[in-house]
């Protein structure tokens, strides 16, 4: 068995000479619930990678939303399920910025010093990671096979960007794709607008921050527009398509493993022979 | 100030359908932030700096009662006399009793948020004091009979065409024919107007940009010279200053001082930076004969020790709002008080109660941006979602926001319940979009549909599939294909 | 003491987590402040005595101050006639007693001495120092140092030496500590007004548009002093 990656912080890559990492899959709800495809990409990535996959069948939703509208107590209910389930995993990979700095970032901070779940919370937090950071960082040898020809600009999710400092990873590994054109934003990482219950809540200001983001997506000229959080990939593909903007729009998983011959998000399904 | 943080959602609307408002809140969000940017990278020990910079403040607040001692006796030596006030009122009255003591007729401010906490304007006015505003953009507001937008640059939301009509209305002593097409014209114009008040005020009244301890000095930045005309002509100088501007010596205030241009405007330094001690000392040919400092509360002292200490680090820079996707589209009156953007979105609820302005810690999307160039390096997300704690706290335990996040979380802890009420929801929702692959409209989500499609689901859920070899959708499918 | 002073220090007081914590603190927090110990100087800063000059005139420049390097004294009235005429500015000046050793008898321009005035068309100055960090000024107020000279004219011309050029602003406190802590045996040597002063008056209140000269000199000339006498 390989080293944990140990004490908080230090996040050092693991070499596997024989034993398949052990990962637990945190399929997210959005994910589970909208977009299967990204969670059979992501399975199918880490399995290239070489590691032994398993997707607990208890995993429901990280807690977010409670979370950020301030409810705390249950908060930290939905995170000692969580914790519960995927304690045993080396480690956890998380296709979505904000969900995996939700547990990462800010689980440990849900319990008090003495609380023995802090302990529990903490060791969770080491040891899980962003998809596109574990593929990238981690395990560190690329399998990414993908040919798509096609132009892409990549949206920086606030969460993966600026709590888990997600910027180089998921372009490297686009890198990998053949015939795949990355082409940058110049607000590449302004926020979409999301913010959860923020574009329920707000709708006239995220509007408001979804065209400028909209009209920097296809300043870009690019065909496909993708991004490593589902939230702000079905913001932004909702927007186009009220605009009737024809820009596609995945999950980076999704063009990495080149499942790209599905219906892109919002995009209707099509006929298969 | 008048606040209107209550009808947030209704200033917002009215602010985004403000075109000329949206010309210069677009300008902003592209000036400030690249300016910012060019002189962090001309500064390879920025980042340090603003460690060092926060570290100072949190000394300060760590032994608040201390430095303030020291501070007032300092000033006490250098013949100023130190004034505190538990309150705007407190304040106020201070304020207005100097200004009575020597018959003031009018006074000179320079700009001050202080000012707008207090409301001073007014209340000098209703007591028969003129003040006069002197920062090219407070004047150009105080013409307006508006309250400031931004805390750097108050009439960010005022055109120049708007200027011109403000200036035609108000400086009638001057030609009707003349010309105000280029923005100069506009400049010497105010120049000549504000020279003769600056000449004649009995009272030069000003905020401070920190207070130094060792030194019992206030420090003033402005890129104008309104600060230093407003100190340095009339009798009388007042400093009106919360009281965690303190920083312990001159060296620390200089730390500060690095990192306050380069996150405000972009400069490396402002033009003016001005240290004053005390009144006139024998032999001075010019200066003040009085110096008088006026330390507010106002609440402070409530957010010491408390989960809301970082945000009196604040140097009210500007970064956060120059940065904030939010700000970007509402601009500053939307917030409805003093402070705007980020960092009001925090003081707000402190200083003013969070009942009236629950909306603006909701208001945001926890982007980040704003902690990220914070020169004192306040969590403002962090401190957003204490607000959010707080308030949802505080509502009743059956009011429908707790009601709909507890049904959700005791189902998001019952997996098999939760997988199979999920399951026909979304099988349903799948069956009724996926041959467009997106919903115009969907029952209690109107806030996502009124703006956006919403992206039907695939089919059945991933858990599902995975695990009961159920339906599938095509992603399933795709990944069997794949498979050898 | 006022009473709401009084309810202000011990609200604060109440939130240290141990009552005796303050009495050491007392001890470091006076000890900070005999100290004032320089926190981090950039390198920008610190560069060579050798590099000063030209850093400082590099970036005064860039603030949109004009700048000149003289000789000596004698140079100086010289090259503000100069200044003035090529910029079509006028002749009639106000100088700093400072530098009523100045002799102005080669040029054209009628020279006053004094405080400050709405009718100052130009003054002419001399600073305490110079900071090449960012091509400031710096200058204090005293009996040959008018505050209002530095603020009310349109234009503003300042003589600065050479051998005054700092590198950081930590320098200027420890000369300005050193200058006048013999003044008073107190700690009391911070003059009623220091000015740092970072190229001519700005705004950006119209249109965001930057434009100089609103309320303090719209031009601002330095005329450097390479003079090794006192």
């Amino acid at each position: 068995m390989a080293e944990h990656p140990g004490s908080a912080g230090s996040r050092t890559p693991v070499n596997h000479p024989s034993a398949a990492p052990d990962v637990g899959l945190f399929v997210t709800c959005l994910v589970d619930l909208m977009r299967p495809a990204i969670g059979f990409a992501t399975v199918k990535l880490l399995q290239d990678a070489g590691c032994q996959v398993s997707v607990p069948a208890a995993q429901t939703c990280c807690g977010q939303p409670a979370y950020n509208s301030g409810d705390r107590k249950n908060t930290r209910a939905i995170a000692q399920q969580v914790i519960a389930t995927f304690e045993a995993f080396e480690y956890v990979v998380v296709p979505s910025g904000s969900c995996g700095g939700m547990i990462s970032h800010h689980y440990p901070s849900l319990f008090a010093a003495d609380d023995p779940w802090k302990q529990r919370a903490e060791a969770l937090a080491d040891k899980t990671f962003e998809l596109t950071v574990f593929l990238a960082d981690i395990i560190k040898s690329s399998h990414i096979k993908a040919v798509y020809k096609s132009t892409a600009t990549y949206h920086d999710s606030c969460s993966g960007l600026r709590e888990l400092e997600i910027k180089d990873q998921p372009r490297d590994l686009m890198s990998a794709v053949v015939g795949l054109e990355v082409i940058e934003g110049e607000q590449a990482e302004v926020c979409c607008g999301f913010g959860g219950l923020f574009c329920v809540k707000y709708p006239d200001i995220s509007e408001s921050m979804l065209d400028q983001k909209i009209a920097d997506i296809v300043a870009t000229g690019a065909q496909l527009v993708t991004g490593g959080d589902l939230g702000c990939l079905m913001n932004i593909a909702g927007r186009l398509s009220r605009r009737g903007v024809a820009t596609e729009v995945r999950h980076v998983a999704e063009v990495l493993v080149g499942m790209t011959d599905l219906p892109a998000i919002g995009a209707p399904e099509q006929v298969e022979n | 100030m008048e606040q209107t943080t209550e009808t947030f959602t209704a200033n917002a609307r009215r602010a985004m359908a403000n075109e000329t408002l949206q010309v210069e809140l677009a300008r902003l969000s592209q000036g400030f932030p690249q300016r910012r940017q060019q002189a962090a990278d001309r500064m390879p020990e920025f980042e340090a700096l603003r460690d060092q910079a926060r570290d100072i403040k949190n000394h300060v607040l760590a032994n608040l009662d201390l430095y303030l001692e020291a501070y007032e006796a300092k000033v006490i030596a250098m013949g100023g006399q130190v004034h505190w006030a538990r309150n705007a009122e407190e304040a106020r009255a201070h304020i207005l009793k100097i200004c009575k003591s020597v018959d003031a007729k009018t006074v000179t401010k320079s700009k001050s948020m202080i000012g707008e906490e207090i409301a001073i304007n007014d209340y000098l006015e209703k007591n028969g004091i003129a003040p006069i505003e002197t920062d090219l953009g407070e004047y150009i507001i105080q013409l307006r009979n508006e309250p400031p937008s931004h805390i750097i640059a108050p009439a960010i939301h005022v055109s120049k065409a708007q200027v011109e009509a403000d200036f035609r209305r108000v400086h009638t002593d001057l030609p009707i024919d003349r010309n105000l097409d280029d923005p100069t014209s506009l400049l010497q114009e105010a120049r000549g107007q504000l020279r003769d008040k600056f000449l004649q005020a009995d009272v030069g009244l000003t905020g401070a940009n920190m207070l130094v301890a060792e030194t019992g000095s206030n420090v003033l930045v402005t890129n104008e010279g309104n600060a230093d005309l407003t100190y340095a002509l009339p009798r009388v100088h007042i400093v009106i200053a919360s009281l965690e501007k303190i920083v312990p010596t001159l060296e620390d205030a200089t730390t500060i001082l690095r990192v306050l241009a380069r996150s405000a405007t972009g400069q490396d330094m402002s033009v003016y930076t001005s240290f004053c001690t005390g009144p006139k000392r024998p032999g001075d040919p010019d200066g003040p004969e009085q110096y008088h400092v006026v330390l507010l509360d106002n609440g402070r002292t409530e957010l010491l020790g408390s989960e809301f200490e970082e945000v009196l680090r604040c140097i009210r820079c500007s970064a956060c709002m120059n940065h904030c996707p939010v700000y970007k589209a509402i601009g500053g009156h939307a917030y409805g008080w003093v402070y705007p953007g980020p960092i009001g979105a925090v003081l707000t609820p402190a200083l003013m109660g969070i009942d009236g302005a629950a909306d603006l810690p909701h208001a945001s999307t926890l982007c980040g941006k704003c902690e990220s160039v914070c020169p004192v390096r306040i969590p403002l997300p962090k401190l957003l979602r204490s607000w959010r704690t707080r308030h949802f706290e505080m509502q009743p335990a059956r009011s429908p926001g707790h009601l709909a996040l507890a049904a959700w979380a005791w189902i998001a802890r019952k997996p098999a319940l939760y997988h199979k009420v999920n399951g026909l929801i979304i099988a349903m929702l799948g069956a009724f979009g996926r041959k467009k692959g997106r919903l115009k409209w969907l029952p209690l989500a109107a806030g996502w549909t009124s703006k956006r499609d919403f992206p039907a689901p695939m089919g059945d859920t991933f858990i599902q599939q995975y695990h009961h070899g159920a339906r599938g959708d095509a992603s399933g499918q795709w990944l069997r294909r794949q498979q050898p | 003491m006022s009473e709401a002073r009084g309810e202000i220090l011990s609200k604060i007081r109440t939130t240290r987590t141990s009552p005796n914590a303050a009495k050491n603190i007392l001890g470091t927090m006076q000890a900070r402040i005999r100290d004032h110990s320089a926190n981090l100087i950039p390198e920008r800063g610190q560069r060579p005595a050798d590099e000063r000059v030209a850093q400082f005139m590099a970036e005064a420049t860039r603030v949109n101050a004009t700048v000149t390097r003289v000789a000596g004294n004698p140079d100086i009235p010289r090259e503000v006639a100069r200044f003035l005429t090529d910029n079509n500015l006028p002749s009639r000046i106000k100088q700093a007693p400072s530098l009523a050793h100045l002799d102005w008898s080669e040029t054209m321009l009628t020279v006053s001495q004094g405080v400050g005035d709405a009718a100052d068309e130009v003054c002419v100055t001399s600073a305490f120092g110079g900071v090449a960090e960012t091509g400031t000024l710096v200058t204090y107020s005293a009996a040959e140092n008018p505050t209002t000279l530095n603020f009310l004219p349109p234009v503003h011309v300042v003589v600065l030496k050479s051998k005054d050029i700092t590198g950081a602003y930590e320098d200027i406190w420890v000369r300005l500590r050193e200058a006048l802590k013999n003044k008073d045996q107190s700690d009391n040597f911070m003059p009623r007004a220091v000015n740092f002063i970072t190229g001519p008056s700005r705004t950006g209140d119209i249109q965001q548009t930057l434009l100089l000269g609103i309320h303090g000199p719209q031009r601002l000339h330095i005329v450097i002093v390479d003079d090794k006498t006192p």
